[in-house]
């Protein structure tokens, strides 16, 4: 066990290193840095003298491999430095401070995912062809083909431009966080509620189910006792990195509702060119993300005793 | 559930008895499936539309007009006009052409891409094929949306790019599919069989391998091109797809999101296009893999 989880976190190690120098090298490919990118936007010109200062005060006038280097170094102490976009506000400290409303976000559509997922999959299994299962299978599909940020407009839209009853955007109170958790529980709602339906009938036709119910045992005991425990084991390997996936905040959800989290800054940074604020952004989601992977390889190993950690998985 | 799923065997089994085959097989399947008939039909029309815009947009979509900025929509303006009095009908019209081109031409680059790479690692294993599946594990460790992002940044907005990076990242699904798929064809008898009996590799392949790895492909590409078109729209939203004389959807809706108050229609329509064009490719996608009679898994979640 040691030893295997030993093997995980330096593959994981390995995984940040690439992703870390893939970044890297995406970012510095470009011709133009961040000072032109603001430049551009307050359409006025630089002069080359400032220009210099600038670069020589973030380190963008050394070689890009010692850039790099530098970076990594860093890096490594959780040091990310100044974000370009905000100037003043180190990367640790915005994270530090809008990194709460992405996580609250993310842990209310996890919860409402998994109350509409998981209830519209159980159901749906426990009574196949019944008017609830169709009803999930229209839940599915709009899941699949709606994009969640054309569902937020739609919602903003007809819920509080035309008839009024919530706000168009901010986080201050919980009138402001019903439409932000329905647009972004579109995702997580169709994989927890595909999974959980397909795992359970599979559980239901199950030799040890047919054996109980010709032991006698009652259909509730059943369910209970077999059915959930091994159909729910492995929701559990999509549910992780789902989980991961929420609480890393999102892109346009946040945007659109104006909520202050990591997601919108990330807009942000990416539309200054904030060259630490982006490889800091990427490197903390593959981290969580790889992390999430790991844990839920770990959980499910101690869920399911059938399931045994080789180095090879 | 039993009795219909049975009567559909039936029928498709005197089908192929009478002779019907290859094409005329899968038309004769496809068209059961209502929904499927129905979305074909709209996205037929909607390529259509595309094509004959310059005929069909009432206004110039590019023109603006500094006398008609905002209107809602009118008897001249049927969508409303935008913030510099452009005609939000015309450029719904034009972005079609983006919209459905995106989609449809990167699932082209991805198996232009994918195809090959993912062949090669399959009939040639051992190196060749450890060395592209690390390639393969190492960049499908990225977020997907996060890896699109990247590559946009770096190469800037614009049509090109977008199919580049859609399929810098598309290829590595196919790769894995076709490579499965030739994996596992590889072991089948009647592949043993012409083996056997002297079939040349360049036989096993033509006849064999591609046409039987052929139906999870295409249901992977029609799948993959609502896949596309969403990442277009969630591209261009952010600003990094499409850059802004030129109309497609998700800008639209991206650029006019903040007005929503003010002027609703500038999103509600391109947002209600986009949505129901999602949903015709999608149902024409699943009804195509029953046609095709394949169990790959669809959809991209």
């Amino acid at each position: 066990m040691a030893r295997y989880i030993l093997s995980r976190v330096a593959g994981l190690l390995s995984v940040l290193l690439v992703v870390s120098i893939i970044t890297f090298a995406l970012m510095h490919a470009v011709p133009g840095g961040p000072f032109d990118a603001r430049a551009l936007e307050k359409q006025q010109m630089i002069p080359d003298n400032i220009k210099r200062q600038l670069n020589t005060k973030y380190g963008l006038d050394q070689s890009v491999w010692r850039q790099y280097f530098l970076f990594l170094r860093n890096a490594a102490r959780l040091d990310f430095g100044y974000s370009l976009a905000y100037p003043g506000r180190t990367v640790v400290q915005i994270f530090k401070e809008q990194w709460p409303y992405s996580f609250q976000l993310g842990l209310l559509t996890l919860a409402f995912s998994i109350l509409v997922g998981l209830g519209l999959g159980i159901i749906s299994a426990v009574r196949p062809n019944s008017w609830i299962d169709h009803a999930g299978t229209a839940v599915s599909i709009f899941c699949l083909v709606m994009p969640s940020f054309v569902f937020a407009v739609l919602l903003q839209f007809f819920l509080s431009v035309r008839l009024g009853l919530l706000p168009t955007g901010g986080w201050d109170s919980p009138l402001n966080w019903i439409m932000p958790v329905l647009a972004n529980s579109l995702a997580p709602v169709l994989v927890l509620q595909r999974y959980t339906r397909s795992s359970m009938r599979d559980a239901m036709r199950a030799g040890y189910v047919r054996t109980a119910r010709a032991k006698g045992l009652g259909r509730r005991r059943i369910m209970f006792v077999h059915v959930f425990k091994n159909a729910l084991t492995p929701v559990l390997t999509v549910g992780g990195p789902l989980a991961a996936g929420l609480i890393t905040g999102s892109f346009f959800v946040e945007s659109i509702f104006r909520i202050p989290g990591i997601g919108f800054y990330f807009v942000t940074a990416i539309q200054h060119r904030d060259y630490p604020m982006i490889m800091a952004t990427t490197l903390v989601w593959a981290a969580v993300i790889s992390t999430a992977y790991l844990l839920t390889d770990l959980l499910y190993a101690l869920a399911d005793p059938r399931v045994t950690l080789t180095k090879g998985t | 559930m039993d009795r219909p799923a049975v009567e559909t065997r039936l029928t498709t089994e005197s089908l192929s008895k009478k002779g019907a085959k290859g094409l005329r097989l899968f038309w004769l399947r496809f068209r059961r499936n209502r929904l499927a008939v129905i979305a074909l039909c709209f996205i037929s029309l909607e390529i259509l539309i595309a094509l004959c815009a310059p005929w069909l947009a009432p206004h110039d979509p590019y023109q603006g007009d500094f006398a008609a900025t905002w209107q809602t929509p009118n008897s001249l303006h049927w969508l409303g006009t935008d913030d510099l009095g452009r005609d939000v009908l015309s450029r719904l019209i034009y972005g079609a052409r983006v919209s459905l081109s995106i989609g449809v031409l990167s699932q082209l680059a991805i198996a232009l891409v994918g195809l090959p790479v993912g062949a090669l690692a399959g009939l040639r294993g051992g190196r060749v094929d450890y060395v592209l599946m690390r390639i393969i594990d190492v960049l499908s460790s990225l977020p997907v949306m996060l890896f699109y992002i990247l590559l946009m940044v770096a190469l800037g907005a614009g049509f090109g790019n977008l199919i580049i990076a859609m399929t810098a990242t598309g290829w590595i699904g196919m790769a894995r599919l076709v490579r499965g798929q030739v994996l596992s064809l590889k072991e089948t008898d009647y592949v043993r069989a012409s083996r056997a009996m002297g079939g040349g590799t360049r036989h096993i392949i033509m006849t064999h391998l591609l046409r039987n790895a052929m139906s999870p492909v295409i249901v992977s590409l029609a799948l993959g091109i609502p896949g596309a078109m969403f990442a277009e729209a969630g591209l261009s939203f952010l600003g990094l797809g499409i850059p802004s004389p030129q109309a497609s959807w998700g800008q639209m809706i991206g650029m006019y999101q903040a007005y929503i108050r003010t002027a609703w229609h500038l999103t509600v329509f391109p947002s209600i296009v986009l949505a129901l064009t999602m949903l015709a490719w999608f149902l024409l996608g699943d009804g195509i893999r029953d046609a095709l009679n394949t169990h790959a898994h669809g959809g991209t979640v």
